[in-house]
């Protein structure tokens, strides 16, 4: 009999239909990926089987795991297994672990729980020591860890029992790509080690690609194709599969553009931040978050500027804006400091974020054409340059009477360039611009940005953390690590070739689809 | 840490520093000449101004304020100028019903808000939250007077479990002494409760849609057990916020309650002396209530501390 076992799952939350005969099977040892996109119901399949469903769920059909019928068992009974029989690791590794115990106090509670006979602070220590967390003392805060420290306490937390599953749910998707490389071997190590079952929810298929034995893709909460990895993504049977894999190897038709006139000039650019003093008359130290950086980027030119966390393309992305004061170096835009308040028409910013990047009170209309306060004169035709925008981003003219709740949230990253653009600004950047939407929009993003430069000559900056999206959609790429710019270059020249060792490291740790199927 | 307490400690000396100030200058300018005022307004000049000089009123402004700082830092209050006799004799007696009922009412309140605030959290949207929330609604709309009066009626007049006012002082016995507390610190702490109760269930609330919270449900840690060991101390800085706040207002603010149950407290010697022109006394009161508050918010910023580990690091 298989370790965890689902059968014919559904699942309605105060009414609405989560999950549909959803069935999956895990043997122990083995490692399964449920893949899907945003609202396909991963995450649900797996809170099922931890039975910490929000209140107002009701589940039908079996989930058996060990022998155990899960949905037929009391409160009481299920704290027993929770932590013990199958433990779990979660998306966010910053507010998984709670901020005012000591991590050693989090995974010993484990311990204590479900082990009252052990030792728990010397398993404590083991368990940590396991998940690579030799140098941390017990007592250490959640805050004085980085974010990779932090998600292997939550593993340690989840395997501290030695469970027969872990269910681990997008577990690397807040991290920097060497960080997620490291816990993704760390996962498949402990697994095989253990010989425990690892249900991996994640929408990365470049990441189950990686890890996962078996693969069952899932949208709108049902199952849509299942089967072995290796086969699932070499021949993928259902047309959603299929688009699934397109979408995440997209790869857009850039336009060749003239790039002969400089446009942006970047020179020697310093931006330290002061840091709060240690001694009260001793000068404050400072902290360099972008260290003389120099670029030019020319007219027509598309250029792409990638790093981890904290590296500070961020900061130097709001230097560039204007946003912030640097302490040496000059950036101008055709000659004029970016600092000047007539630079400011010839820039437009699209954001990640493409909810909380708009006014929930305002009409589209109002929303898309708040650059032309940035004219000198607003324009006489603001109606039909508002219609002639959304035309521009794929959506209709009726849209500008709506409100952004209305649309989706590919949609609403339309609306967003559709702003950007519709003051023709001479550089656009896209700051993570793509990074929060499902593969499949995504890649419709992605073409809309191509298309609209073969429409207007765009030229702009793309900042991502995502070096495959960086790598279709630019001429030029950028390497930025530690506020210095490591390595430039044409875009696929760098990714083919990389000379710096911290971009091989970022290329090798990148979780790539395996060839075959590109 | 140290660092932190430090820096908290700065805090309330340039603190009680400008308070004091600021206080000098409002009595200063407050109409009303303590002299003519001992004296009715038939005194003759020269009586008055012997008056002004015997009580120092005749000196310059910046030597009376440093001397009554000098004589504060000292024990030292004055004297009063109705009663002639020390401030700090006065201030001393009143404080020993004052404080004890303010922390008896802090005590009851506490007792009856963290429970009932943890209840209805943990049964959010249910008929006992709905209920315990009905509950604090009432308690913070009745003013705290009528409600005193109540008590009085049903336990002094029909039960005579308690007398309807008046202190025994404390040598009649601790026992004695509390008891003629007891209806006065029902009476503050019930709307204080009710307000704690609700800030706690809000704060819990929050602290119950954390992440962590579902990282130790997949602990095997059941709702309850959860909510005490991972949300209650996340919970308690809104908490310890409130809490601080009602101790300064138990201390100062009882001067209602105070007159309902006839309680020589500081609030009524507060009020006598303004009716009085005592402005030794006004002074010297006022101060030591701000240095109450401001002593109070120290020890709640060292008590956030305590809580959360952040905190310590920040400074």
């Amino acid at each position: 009999m298989s370790l965890l076992d689902i059968r014919n799952l559904s699942l309605s939350i105060t009414g609405t239909l989560i999950l549909q005969d959803v069935s999956l099977t895990l043997e122990a040892g083995e490692v399964v990926a449920v893949t899907g996109e945003s609202g396909s119901g991963k995450s649900m399949t797996a809170l099922a089987v931890m039975q910490l469903l929000p209140s107002g769920a009701e589940a039908t059909g079996r989930i058996t795991l060990d022998g155990h019928d899960l949905l037929m068992l009391d409160e009481a009974t299920l704290c027993t297994l929770r932590g013990d029989l199958v433990g779990m690791v979660f998306q966010e590794p910053m507010t998984a672990l709670n901020p005012v115990q000591t991590i050693g106090a989090q995974v010993s509670e484990t311990v204590r729980l479900h082990r009252p006979d052990l030792d728990s602070l010397k398993r404590a220590r083991d368990v940590l020591d396991r998940v690579g967390l030799q140098a941390i003392p017990l007592t250490r805060y959640p805050h004085e860890l980085s974010g990779g420290q932090r998600q292997r306490v939550v593993i340690a937390i989840a395997i501290a029992c030695g469970p027969k599953l872990l269910i681990a749910d997008e577990p690397t998707t807040a991290l920097d790509v060497t960080t997620q490389a490291q816990i993704l071997d760390l996962l498949k190590q402990l697994a095989a080690e253990d010989g425990m079952g690892l249900l991996m929810i994640t929408h990365d298929l470049a990441v189950v690609a990686e890890i996962a034995d078996r693969i069952t893709v899932m949208r709108g909460g049902k199952v849509v194709e299942a089967g072995d990895t290796p086969a699932l993504l070499a021949a993928p049977k259902h047309p959603y599969t299929q688009a699934l894999l397109a979408a995440s190897n997209h790869r857009v038709d850039l336009p060749d553009s003239n790039k002969d006139t400089p446009l942006l000039q970047v020179k020697n650019v310093v931006r330290d931040y002061t840091l709060p003093r240690t001694r009260l008359f001793a000068p404050a130290g400072t902290h360099r978050a972008v260290d003389h950086v120099s670029f030019d980027i020319r007219r027509g030119e598309r250029v792409g500027l990638v790093g981890e966390s904290g590296c500070g393309k961020s900061t130097l992305t709001r230097a560039i804006l204007g946003l912030e004061p640097v302490q040496g170096g000059s950036i101008t835009l055709d000659g004029t400091p970016v600092t000047d308040s007539s630079v400011r028409r010839k820039m437009q910013v699209v954001f990640q974020d493409p909810y909380g990047s708009f006014n929930p009170r305002h009409l589209v209309a109002r929303l898309i054409s708040e650059p032309f306060h940035l004219l000198d004169t607003p324009p006489k035709d603001r109606d039909a340059r508002i219609a002639a925008a959304l035309n521009d981003v794929g959506l209709s003219p009726e849209d500008a009477q709506k409100y952004p709740h209305q649309f989706s949230g590919g949609q609403r990253q339309r609306l967003a360039i559709a702003r950007a653009l519709i003051i023709r600004p001479e550089l656009v950047i896209f700051d993570e611009a793509v990074s929060a939407l499902d593969v499949s929009v995504r890649a419709q993003i992605l073409d809309l940005i191509a298309d609209l430069c073969r429409q207007y000559d765009l030229t702009y900056l793309f900042i991502s953390h995502d070096l495959s999206v960086v790598r279709t959609i630019t001429d030029r790429v950028m390497v930025m690590q530690r506020g210095r710019i490591v390595e430039q270059g044409e875009t696929e020249a760098v990714f083919g070739a990389a000379q710096h060792p911290y971009t091989r490291q970022l290329i090798d740790a990148a979780p790539t689809l395996p060839e075959a199927i590109t | 840490m140290l660092r932190y307490t430090f820096k908290r400690l700065l805090s309330l000396i340039v603190s009680l520093a400008i308070a004091s100030l600021v206080i000098f200058a409002v009595i200063e300018v407050a109409p009303g000449d303590p002299a003519s005022f001992m004296l009715g307004i038939n005194a003759a000049e020269d009586t008055l101004a012997a008056l002004r000089a015997e009580l120092g009123l005749d000196q310059p402004k910046w030597q009376r304020y440093l001397a009554w700082v000098g004589g504060m830092m000292q024990g030292d209050f004055g004297t009063s100028y109705q009663y002639r006799t020390p401030v700090s004799e006065m201030i001393a007696d009143r404080l020993w019903v004052s404080l004890p009922l303010a922390l008896y009412a802090l005590t009851l309140s506490t007792l009856i808000a963290f429970p009932a605030g943890i209840y209805a959290a943990s049964r959010r949207g249910k008929a006992g939250d709905v209920s315990v929330m009905g509950a604090t609604q009432i308690g913070v709309a009745i003013p705290n007077f009528w409600f005193a009066m109540i008590l009085v009626l049903i336990f002094a007049i029909n039960l005579r479990w308690f007398s309807a006012g008046g202190f025994t002082g404390w040598d009649e016995g601790v026992w004695a002494a509390m008891k003629s507390l007891t209806l006065p610190a029902i009476a503050l702490a019930l709307p204080q409760a009710a307000i704690l109760a609700r800030v706690m269930r809000s704060a819990l609330l929050d602290v119950l849609d954390e992440d962590f919270m579902r990282t130790a449900r997949a602990k095997g840690l059941s709702r309850a057990q959860a909510l005490r060991r991972h949300g209650l101390r996340n919970a308690m800085i809104p908490v310890l916020t409130i809490l601080g706040l009602q101790f300064s207002f138990l201390l100062a603010g009882g001067i209602i309650i105070e007159q309902v149950f006839y309680l020589p407290g500081l609030g009524r010697l507060i009020f006598q002396s303004i009716s009085a022109r005592d402005l030794i006394v006004v002074e010297s009161v006022t101060m030591l209530l701000v240095f109450a508050v401001i002593t109070v918010n120290f020890l709640v910023d060292l008590a956030y501390a305590a809580v959360d580990p952040r905190l310590r690091a920040r400074t």
